[in-house]
């Protein structure tokens, strides 16, 4: 099972290539500019398709905390390290 | 585990200086080991100990340097990347008769076997891109 991080805005190619190719199994876990796929968008419903994962230091530094989808689990620094130990590969998408 | 951490941002243009910097610190403060830390494409930047930010900002390369220098973690500067930027230690420097070198302390210039050999040797190898 594969942790993918996006680390761009969904404006960039990163998020739409990682949703082309990311198996059903695979978390995702939106970093830095990523964060912002945590808001209401055109790519929110393919993303939840996945279990998906925000960094957030990344989320409060942008001020999104009060607006992303309740389905996105918040994760710290360490939450980010226990993940990469849970899922045999990471994969970033930048 | 084993970790190792390939960084291709720089500071000051990139956010994945830091994210990896803090990533860095979450696995050693999680029990895991650091690997290798290596330094490609403009990610060889964080490795310039001349960068002089101002005082009430973080210093990335200085930061990098201590927990380098506390944790003795192998730090592999691209050389090719670092030498086309302007990133030479005394050796480099030398060699191509500049005037300057300006590698930090802990960084170590080599070649891009030493990211593979961090795929081979890790448990887990994450990217910092830019």
């Amino acid at each position: 099972m594969i942790l993918h991080t996006i680390n761009k805005s969904p404006q960039n190619p990163a998020l739409k290539t990682c949703l082309r190719v990311a198996a059903k199994d695979s978390a995702i876990l939106l970093i830095e500019d990523g964060v912002y796929a945590a808001l209401p968008g055109p790519d929110l419903e393919a993303l939840l398709q996945h279990k998906v994962y925000a960094l957030a230091p990344d989320i409060k530094a942008r001020g999104l905390l009060e607006k992303l989808s309740p389905q996105i689990t918040l994760v710290d620094y360490s939450g980010f390290v226990a993940l990469v130990e849970q899922y045999d590969t990471v994969q970033s998408w930048y | 585990m084993k970790f190792s951490l390939a960084i291709y941002g720089a500071p000051c243009s990139s956010q994945a200086p830091d994210t990896a910097y803090y990533f860095a610190k979450a696995a050693l403060a999680s029990g895991h080991d650091i690997y290798r830390l290596f330094f490609y494409m403009d990610g060889v930047q964080n490795a310039s100990r001349l960068a002089t930010p101002p005082q009430d900002e973080q210093n990335i390369p200085a930061r990098w340097s201590e927990l380098i220098k506390a944790h003795n973690i192998d730090a592999v500067v691209c050389i090719a990347a670092a030498l086309r930027r302007g990133v030479l230690d005394k050796s480099e420097a030398d060699r191509y008769e500049k005037d300057a070198n300006n590698l930090a302390d802990g960084f170590n210039l080599s070649g891009l076997g030493q990211l593979i050999d961090a795929g081979i040797e890790s448990d887990r190898l994450i990217t910092f891109g830019c």
